[in-house]
C-alpha cells in the first residue's frame, strides 16, 4: 500500500525512545480512489472469491478498518460459513410452545412457568484454552456469562465440559491445572455457583484440548432483552472495560487455526479476564434492565465492537453512525483497525434513548463501569465509523453480520469407518473384580473432587444438587420452589464409530440424566467440536452429527434453543474425535423432590430400570482395559427414554424413590460404585445373566434406584412399560455381589479417589481430610 | 432486630447472608459501602466474595471503605459484627481482629463441607450453640489460611479468643486449625466457613449455620 | 476510579522516569515477613528444581509498586502509603526506593 508517512517523537526524552511511524488513514475517499492497492486479505483469513464479494458489495476496495470488520465477521467463528447450511435442520423442529427465543439470538429462551423464563446456552474456548489455559478458560466462562445476562437474565449457575490428552501426557499437567483454575477463578468470583460438567482424557485432544463452557440465567417473561438497534436518534452506549490489544485476530486467526507439531504458529494476543469488572458489569446491567432504560444490547465477544455495531444495525432498523474516536482505549497506540477487531474482555453495548442516556450513566457511576456514548441509530440502511473526523467505515451492516459466506464443502464418509465398525470389541472379562477396579480408577471413570473442589458449588444458596449429582439443579423461586436441572453429555467414543447415532445417544444421556433427578426435560443446548472443515471426513461427520441431533429432538419433541460450533480441532492431520456436546434443560415444578444419585440408608432395595444388552462397542470397559475402540455404540431407543423419563419424573413427584442414578460409561458398575461411595453405604446384590455385560456393558436407557417400596416402583414401572430387575438390598461396608466378587467400600473408595490427585497433586494440609460427601458424626 | 449485611463492590454472599438473617427470625437491612451510616441497624454482617477483586490483598480496599469507619467506631462501642471469609479478611485489615489471612497453603480454591467444632459458645454470634459442639458448614476460599506471628497466636490461644476450630481436616492451611476468632470483647467475631450457606437442608449440608444468626438476636436484645 | 478520555494523537505509553518535568518515581517492594510461611514462593522453589536449577536455595515471592507521583516525593507520605495501604504490616515488610537523584 502507497502511503505517506509521518514521523512523529513520542516526547523530548532521550534519544533512544523509538519514533512511530503512522501511516496515513485510510479512509473511504481514499479507497474509492486508490482500487489497486494491495490488501492482505489471505493474512485475515479470507479467500480471493470473498475478497472480490466485498469488493462488489462496496462497490469500491473496502478500506483497512472495512477489510479488519469482514474479516473477523465472516471467519468461521462468527459467520459459521461452513455450518450454517447443516444447522438449518434445527431451525426445521417443530415449534415448541416453551420457546420464547430460538436460535439466532446470544441465547435462547424457554417458558419454565410461573412468569419465569430461563436462558442457557453452553459456548467452547478450545484453541485460546491450548495456548493459555488458566485466561483461555476464564475468558470462556466471561463470554458465555455475557452472552446470558444480554437476554435480560441474571447468571445463576455454570457448569464445564472439559476435555484433555491423556492424563499421564507431560502437556495436560501444562493444561489441565490452569484450565480448572481458570474456570474456578473466574466463576467464583462473579458469584455462580459451579453446578456440574465433565471431565474426559483421550489422546485425540492432546493438542486440541476441548473447553466447553455453560451459563443459566433467570428472567421474568417481560424483561427479556434482544440484540437489536431501532429507533432513529437512539445513542449507542459502549459500557465496561477499556479497549486494548487482546485477541486481536482471536476470532479470524487463531479458531480457523489447525496447530502443527510445535504449537501454533501465529500467537496473537489472547485475551486476558478480569471477572471484577464482570461482577460490576452484571449488577450494573440488571439495574439497567430493571429501570427500562435500554431498547437492545448487545454483548462484545468475538470480533469485539465490529460484531456488537453490525449486529446490532442488522437486527434493527439497519443505519448506526458510530465515532471511534469516543471509544475509551487501554493503548492509546491501538490503530482504528485493531480497536474494531480488539477482543477485549467484559465490554456490553447498549441502545439507549437520549432521554435515559444520563440515568444510564449515573447506574454506570455507581458500579464504577466505565460507559461512553460512541453513536447512535440513524436512518436509512448503512453503518459509518469515524475516526478523527474522517469516515474510515461504511458498508451495508447486513452483509457484514448476517450474509457472510456460505459453504457447502465436500464431505465423505470416513474411508476407515467400514472396518472401525467391524472390528468388534471384546465382550467377556477375564478378571471381573480386576476389570471393575480398573474402570472405576481409570482418569474417566475417576472421582472429580480434585477439580470440583476448585469450584464454588454454594454462592446465592439456591444450589440443589451439584457435581457428582447426574444433573446440576437450582432453585428459581424460593416462595414456589420452582427449580431447573441441566445437564452436559458428550460421548465421543460414539460419536467416532457412528456420528448421526453417536449424538443421539449423547442427547438420550442429558436426556436421562435431567429426568433422573426428577425433572421434565425440556429444551436442549450443544457445542459441537469438530476437526477442520477442509477434510471431508470431519465435513461429513458434522454433518451426520447435526442430523442425528435433529432427529433426536424431533423424536423427544424438543427443541434446540442455540448453541455453538468449534471447527479446526486438529493437530497436522489428525483431528478429534467428533465430540458433540449436547445439554438439556428440564424444570422442577418442586425443587424438593429432586432425587439425588446416592444412597444413604440401610435396608432399601436396589432396582434396576431398563434392559440389558451385551453392547460394548466404545465402552469405557473395552477402552480402559482392551484399549478397544471399535464396533458399534450402543443401539439407540429414544421410545425407551421417552417412558423411562416419564416414570422417574412420576416417581420423584410421589416420592417412591429415595436415589436414582443412570447408567452410561462404564455401565452397572461405575453406577454402583458412585451411588455407594456417596454417603458410604454398601449393598448385597445378586446379578444374573452374563457379568460381563451386567457390569460393563453399556445399553441405553438404564437408571439404578433404591426404594423402601420396591411394589410400588415395580407397579409404575410396569404401566410405564419400563422393564424392572430387583439388585438386591442396601447396606454394609462393601459392595457384594453374590457369586461374582466382593468389593469392600474402603478399598473401592481408594481405587476411585486417589487417581486425580496422584496425576495432578494435591497436598494435603492435614491428617484425615474429609473426604466429599461423607457427614462426619457429631 | 435490624440486622445489617453490607454490599461492597464484588460482594457475592449478601443476598445469602440476609437470607440467613431473614430465617433465623431478624430483619435483614441492605447497606451499600458508600452510604454514610450504618442506618440504626443492631448488627452487622460483613459477607462473604471478592470485594474489590481481591485486589491489592483480599479485604485490604474494602477495609478502608467510608462505611468502614462507622463500622469500627461501633464495634469499639459494643455493636456485634460477623465477618465471613471475605468479610473476616475485612476485619483484620480494619485492626478490629488480629491476625491475616493469606494463600491456602496449597494454592488451589477449596470448597468444602468443613467439620468444625465450637470453641466459644458465648461471643454475641455463637451462644446458640454449646461449648465444643461439632457442626459441619461449608468452606470456600482461595485465601483461607489465617497467620499471625507466633507469640500472637500463643496470645490468642491463652486468651480463648479462637471462636471455632477445624476438625476432621483442616481446608487451607490455617495456624493452629483456626477457623475464626474473636475480639476481647466476644463482640466481633471473624469466621472462614460460610454458616449462610448451611440454613436450608435443601442447599447446604445441614441447618448448623443457622444457629450463628440466632444467637445475635439474643445478644441484641440483652445489650 | 478516574477515567482519562483516551489520548488521540498517537501519544505511546512508553515513559521513563524524569523523562517528564516534574514527575518522580517511586518504588514500594512488599515482601512477606520472614517468620510467615510462603507458598507460592516454595512453589516456585519446586518448579525450580524440577527444570534443573538445582542451585537456587530459596524463594519468596512478593509485590512490586511503581508510583509516579507529581513533584519531588513527600517521603513521609510514601512511606505512610507504603506501610498502612501496599502492605499488611501484620504479615507484610516494606521496602521504599525513592529516587536518586
Amino acid at each position: 500500500m502507497t502511503a505517506d508517512v509521518t514521523t512523529e517523537r513520542v516526547d523530548d526524552g532521550p534519544a533512544d525512545h523509538a519514533a512511530r511511524v503512522m501511516p496515513q488513514l485510510d479512509t473511504v475517499s481514499h479507497a474509492a480512489v486508490s482500487p489497486d492497492d494491495e490488501q492482505p486479505y489471505a493474512e485475515l483469513g479470507l479467500r480471493a472469491d470473498e475478497y472480490a464479494r466485498i469488493r462488489e458489495i462496496l462497490g469500491r476496495r473496502p478500506t483497512t478498518a472495512e477489510l479488519a470488520m469482514y474479516s473477523v465477521m465472516w471467519s468461521e467463528h462468527c459467520s459459521y460459513k461452513s455450518s450454517k447450511v447443516h444447522l438449518r435442520r434445527f431451525a426445521d423442529l417443530p415449534e415448541s410452545d416453551a420457546l420464547l427465543v430460538g436460535m439466532g439470538e446470544n441465547a435462547g429462551v424457554v417458558d419454565v412457568g410461573e412468569g419465569w423464563a430461563v436462558t442457557f446456552k453452553v459456548e467452547s474456548h478450545n484453541h485460546p484454552s491450548y495456548v493459555e489455559p488458566y485466561q483461555g478458560a476464564a475468558t470462556g466462562v466471561g463470554g458465555i456469562v455475557r452472552d446470558i445476562l444480554t437476554m435480560g437474565a441474571r447468571p445463576v449457575a455454570v457448569m464445564d465440559s472439559l476435555r484433555f490428552g491423556r492424563a499421564d501426557a507431560p502437556d495436560t499437567a501444562r493444561v489441565l491445572p490452569g484450565v480448572v483454575a481458570g474456570v474456578g477463578g473466574y466463576g467464583n468470583c462473579l458469584g455462580l455457583p459451579n453446578i456440574g460438567g465433565e471431565l474426559l482424557f483421550d489422546d485425540c485432544y492432546a493438542g486440541n484440548p476441548l473447553v466447553n463452557a455453560l451459563c443459566v440465567g433467570v428472567l421474568r417473561h417481560e424483561d427479556l432483552q434482544l440484540a437489536k438497534a431501532e429507533g432513529t436518534g437512539n445513542k449507542v452506549v459502549l459500557f465496561g472495560a477499556r479497549t486494548g490489544g487482546d485477541g486481536i485476530g482471536g476470532v479470524s486467526v487463531l479458531a480457523s487455526e489447525t496447530f502443527d507439531a510445535e504449537g501454533p504458529a501465529k500467537r496473537p494476543a489472547v485475551q486476558v479476564g478480569d471477572p471484577f469488572t464482570e461482577k460490576l458489569l452484571i449488577e450494573a446491567c440488571l439495574e439497567i434492565f430493571a429501570a427500562g432504560l435500554v431498547t437492545g444490547i448487545q454483548d462484545l465477544g468475538g470480533a469485539g465492537i465490529s460484531c456488537a455495531t453490525s449486529e446490532l444495525a442488522a437486527a434493527g432498523s439497519g443505519g448506526m453512525a458510530i465515532d471511534l474516536d469516543a471509544v475509551p482505549l487501554r493503548d492509546s497506540t491501538l490503530t482504528p483497525a485493531e480497536i474494531l477487531m480488539s477482543e477485549s474482555q467484559e465490554r456490553m453495548c447498549a441502545i439507549v434513548e437520549p432521554g435515559k442516556v444520563a440515568d444510564f450513566l449515573a447506574v454506570c457511576r455507581k458500579w464504577d463501569v466505565l460507559a461512553t456514548v460512541i453513536g447512535e441509530v440513524t436512518d436509512g440502511d448503512r453503518l459509518t465509523i469515524d475516526w478523527h473526523g474522517e469516515r474510515i467505515v461504511d458498508v451495508p451492516p447486513r452483509t457484514v453480520a448476517l450474509e457472510g459466506p456460505r459453504y457447502e464443502r465436500p464431505m465423505a464418509r470416513p474411508a476407515d469407518l467400514d472396518a472401525l465398525q467391524a472390528d468388534a470389541p471384546p465382550s467377556s472379562s477375564a478378571d471381573l473384580r480386576a476389570d471393575w477396579l480398573a474402570v472405576v480408577s481409570s482418569p474417566d471413570g475417576a472421582d472429580k473432587t480434585w477439580v470440583t473442589e476448585q469450584y464454588d458449588r454454594y454462592v446465592r444458596g439456591n444450589t440443589v444438587l451439584a457435581q457428582p449429582e447426574d444433573a446440576g439443579v437450582v432453585r428459581i423461586d424460593e416462595s414456589s420452589n420452582l427449580g431447573i436441572a441441566l445437564s452436559l453429555d458428550g460421548n465421543a467414543r460414539y460419536a467416532r464409530l457412528d456420528p448421526y447415532t453417536g449424538a443421539q445417544l449423547n442427547l438420550a444421556e442429558a436426556y436421562r440424566n435431567v429426568a433422573v433427578s426428577g425433572a421434565r426435560p425440556l429444551a436442549v443446548t450443544n457445542c459441537l467440536n469438530f476437526g477442520s472443515p477442509e477434510e471431508p471426513e470431519v465435513m461429513w461427520q458434522f454433518a451426520e452429527a447435526v442430523r442425528g441431533l435433529a432427529d433426536g429432538c424431533r423424536e423427544l419433541g424438543l427443541p434446540v434453543t442455540g448453541g455453538n460450533v468449534s471447527l479446526y480441532n486438529q493437530t497436522g492431520d489428525v483431528a478429534i474425535n467428533p465430540t458433540p456436546v449436547i445439554g438439556v434443560l428440564g424444570v422442577h415444578a418442586d425443587v424438593r423432590r429432586r432425587v439425588p444419585t446416592g444412597w444413604r440408608a440401610d435396608g432399601e432395595t436396589v432396582l434396576l430400570l431398563g434392559e440389558t444388552r451385551p453392547e460394548f462397542g466404545g465402552s469405557a470397559w473395552a477402552a480402559v482395559v482392551h484399549a478397544h475402540l471399535g464396533g458399534l455404540p450402543p443401539r439407540l431407543d429414544l421410545a425407551a427414554e421417552r417412558a423411562l423419563g416419564e416414570l422417574l419424573v412420576g416417581l420423584a413427584a410421589d416420592g417412591g424413590v429415595s436415589s436414582a442414578h443412570d447408567l452410561a460409561d462404564g455401565g452397572l458398575a461405575q453406577a454402583l460404585t458412585e451411588s455407594s461411595l456417596r454417603y458410604g453405604v454398601g449393598a448385597r446384590l445378586t446379578v444374573d445373566g452374563d457379568p460381563t455385560a451386567a457390569l460393563f456393558g453399556e445399553s441405553v436407557a438404564r437408571v439404578v434406584v433404591t426404594t423402601s417400596d420396591p411394589a410400588a416402583v415395580r407397579a409404575a414401572a410396569e404401566a410405564a412399560g419400563v422393564p424392572v430387575t430387583e439388585l438386591g438390598t442396601t447396606g454394609g461396608d462393601a459392595l457384594v455381589l453374590d457369586g461374582l466378587l466382593e468389593l469392600p467400600l474402603a478399598e473401592l473408595r481408594e481405587a476411585w479417589t486417589a487417581t486425580l490427585p496422584a496425576l495432578f497433586g494435591s497436598p494435603e494440609v492435614a491428617v484425615g481430610t474429609v473426604p466429599a460427601g461423607t457427614v462426619p458424626t457429631s | 432486630m435490624r440486622i445489617g449485611v453490607i454490599t461492597f463492590p464484588g460482594s457475592l454472599d449478601d443476598v445469602d447472608a440476609a437470607r440467613a438473617v431473614r430465617l433465623a427470625g431478624g430483619e435483614p437491612v441492605a447497606l451499600w459501602h458508600a452510604d454514610d451510616d450504618l442506618s440504626g441497624v443492631d448488627a452487622v454482617v460483613l459477607p462473604g466474595g471478592f470485594s474489590y477483586g481481591d485486589y491489592l490483598r483480599a479485604g485490604a480496599i474494602a477495609a478502608r471503605a467510608p462505611l468502614m469507619r462507622s463500622v469500627v467506631d461501633r464495634a469499639h462501642a459494643g455493636l456485634p459484627v460477623l465477618g465471613i471469609c471475605n468479610g473476616f479478611q475485612v476485619l483484620c485489615e480494619a485492626g478490629l481482629l488480629p491476625g491475616a489471612l493469606t494463600r491456602n497453603s496449597h494454592l488451589h480454591f477449596r470448597n468444602r463441607d468443613q467439620g468444625l467444632a465450637v470453641e466459644r459458645a458465648d461471643t454475641a454470634w455463637t451462644t446458640s450453640f454449646t461449648q465444643g459442639q461439632q457442626i459441619v458448614v461449608p468452606v470456600k476460599n482461595g485465601e483461607g489460611r489465617y497467620v499471625a506471628a507466633d507469640a500472637d497466636l500463643d496470645r490468642l490461644e491463652g486468651e480463648g479468643r479462637v471462636v471455632v476450630r477445624y476438625v476432621g481436616g483442616n481446608p487451607n492451611g490455617s495456624s493452629r486449625d483456626i477457623a475464626g476468632v474473636t475480639s476481647a470483647d466476644g463482640r466481633v467475631v471473624g469466621l472462614m466457613p460460610h454458616p449462610e450457606h448451611a440454613v436450608e437442608d435443601l442447599t447446604g449440608p445441614s441447618e448448623d449455620g443457622l444457629g450463628f444468626f440466632t444467637s445475635v438476636l439474643t445478644a441484641v436484645v440483652a445489650a | 476510579m478516574h477515567h482519562r478520555p483516551a489520548d488521540q494523537c498517537g501519544v505511546g505509553p512508553s515513559r521513563r522516569a524524569g523523562t517528564l518535568v516534574g514527575v518522580s518515581q517511586v518504588v514500594v517492594d512488599v515482601v512477606l515477613k520472614p517468620e510467615i510461611s510462603d507458598p507460592q514462593g516454595q512453589a516456585v522453589l519446586g518448579a525450580l528444581g524440577r527444570l534443573g536449577h538445582t542451585g537456587v536455595r530459596s524463594v519468596r515471592q512478593g509485590k512490586h509498586f511503581v508510583l509516579e507521583v507529581d513533584g519531588d516525593p513527600d517521603e513521609a507520605e510514601l512511606r505512610e502509603i507504603a506501610e498502612t495501604l501496599l502492605a499488611n504490616p501484620v504479615i507484610e515488610d516494606v521496602e521504599l526506593h525513592l529516587p536518586t537523584d
